[in-house]
């Protein structure tokens, strides 16, 4: 062809990977997610009647009602088991603080002014420990509310405390969820792959997490 | 039978219009219980499983006249018993015939997050439906009367209808049907009211009860079973009744403010990250290879 020759953007050669989340960190973390969802979703609907509705498409009522606290072991156990797992990494550093003090950039996407950071970022710790000591107190006025009939009637003044915690509680994971999805599905871009298929590129590893790329490969850059 | 309530249309002997044409009374129903004229024979526990097809429960004998600890899901009226000892060392046999005290302002059914599990009538009865009831109690958390009653092989709730199936059908409840001493009436909440008062006016002159009075309490709205105690200003001494019942404040704020809130929240939270989105976009990855010359 003569002229104007198309230029072939060049075969993109595959990224190096690095692996982020093994397989059995993955399979956990999406119990975790499902059974959060599931309980999202029937707690809204024994929450306000505006999401009743959510009743009848997840069974109805009694169902709900059956299964949402069976749910809610599936997700301690699974919390319980990530904890084990996640706790080093969830230790609140130095780097953190400064990262705190950063917040506003980080929120604005100026990146560069942010230090680096270790496997999981302060903002994703901080969501952590949300998650985790929410779910203690969840589990722990969840139980009461599972069998209220066994609770004796002069003990029953204790039930609307244990209710209102309860919700009080749930609403705070509910912020913590909202931006924990919105950020992994919409603000950067390549999590959602690490936690579905494991590794993400070095480039990605280095951009959001220095220190851990750092450590994982040896590289000082 | 109508059961609407009564209208006049014609009255006899009378020249010139009708006093009181088109005039309606709509009544709110209520139950006068005189605890100061009940024996305790437990007529009206039996009327009330009679009527309501329940079998007789097991009884616990607790060296007192009272059938059983408390009421059950089958079990809807209960005659309390409290031996209680005066000041001045005599003693007093209270009996209470404990029930739904169908409140004006139920507790219940602020609590409840079933659709329609929960019904008020206009006439003041508080009914369950249990056909949309799934269990969960929190009319049991709402209720400062521990009335509801939980049924663990339906997984439903109960209690006392203040029969609505006969009330609705003009009849009276089946309580009041079988009480002997006639301690126990049945009308609108204005009549009952001044047949308690009148009852409680009456202890007063003639008898030694000076705190005699009605239990209508205020913090629930009053409610559409009403009793004469002896003594007013204790009314804890027959078996528990509350002195001054009220929708437990965390059950308010749960269904009033945190629901609000916790609405509001997350409507505007997913807006929020949804303008997020669109004025900062996500964040980009620095790629080794670019920053090659």
């Amino acid at each position: 062809m003569s002229g104007g020759a198309i230029v072939r953007p060049s075969v993109a050669v595959p990224e190096e990977q690095v692996v982020r989340y093994t397989f059995p960190e993955r399979v956990n973390h999406w119990v975790n997610g499902i059974a959060y969802t599931y309980l999202l979703a029937t707690g809204l609907a024994l929450f306000t009647p505006h999401m009743y509705w959510l009743a009848a498409v997840l069974g109805g009522g009694p169902t709900i009602r059956f299964w949402h606290p069976w749910m809610g072991l599936v997700f301690m156990i699974s919390i319980f088991w990530m904890h084990l797992k996640w706790k080093d990494d969830m230790v609140t550093t130095g780097e953190d603080r400064t990262w705190q003090k950063h917040l506003k950039d980080y929120v604005e996407n100026r990146d560069d002014k942010m230090p680096p950071q270790h496997r999981f970022n302060a903002g994703q710790k901080q969501f952590w420990w949300i998650m985790l000591y929410g779910s203690l107190i969840l589990l722990a006025t969840g139980i009461v509310m599972w069998f209220p009939e066994k609770m004796p009637p002069n003990l029953h003044w204790v039930l609307p405390i244990v209710v209102f915690i309860h919700s009080a509680t749930a609403l705070v994971t509910i912020a913590g969820f909202l931006v924990h999805v919105y950020m992994s599905v919409f603000v950067t871009p390549g999590s959602m792959k690490a936690m579905l298929d494991g590794n993400v590129s070095t480039d990605w590893a280095r951009t959001h997490h220095r220190l851990w790329y750092e450590k994982i490969t040896g590289r000082r850059k | 039978m109508s059961n609407g309530p009564l209208e006049i249309k014609a009255i006899s002997g009378h020249s010139g219009p009708v006093p009181g044409y088109n005039v309606s009374r709509d009544y709110d129903v209520c139950k006068l219980v005189d605890t100061t004229t009940c024996i305790g024979c437990k007529a009206c526990e039996v009327a009330c499983l009679e009527w309501n097809g329940y079998e007789f429960r097991e009884t616990t004998f607790d060296n007192t006249y009272q059938t059983m600890p408390d009421t059950a899901w089958n079990f809807w009226n209960l005659i309390r018993f409290n031996e209680h000892e005066n000041e001045d060392g005599t003693i007093s046999w209270l009996m209470r015939k404990d029930q739904c005290m169908h409140c004006e302002d139920p507790g219940c059914l602020a609590a409840c997050p079933a659709d329609g599990a929960i019904v008020q009538y206009k006439n003041g009865i508080v009914d369950f439906n249990q056909a949309n009831c799934i269990g969960c109690q929190y009319c049991v958390t709402g209720c400062p009367f521990n009335i509801p009653k939980f049924n663990a092989a339906t997984k439903k709730v109960y209690k006392c209808t203040l029969c609505s199936d006969r009330v609705g059908a003009g009849l009276e409840p089946a309580c009041i049907k079988a009480c002997p001493t006639g301690c126990l009436h049945f009308g609108s909440k204005d009549d009952m009211k001044a047949l308690a008062q009148k009852r409680a006016d009456q202890l007063i002159a003639n008898t030694s009860y000076k705190d005699a009075g009605v239990y209508d309490p205020e913090g629930v709205g009053g409610t559409h079973v009403i009793y004469v105690l002896h003594d007013a200003k204790n009314p804890e001494k027959y078996g528990g009744l509350p002195a001054d019942p009220r929708v437990p404040l965390m059950v308010r704020l749960w269904k009033g403010p945190l629901k609000w809130l916790g609405g509001m929240g997350m409507i505007f939270g997913v807006l929020g990250v949804f303008m997020h989105r669109v004025k900062y976009g996500p964040k980009h990855v620095d790629r080794v290879e670019e920053k090659r010359p």
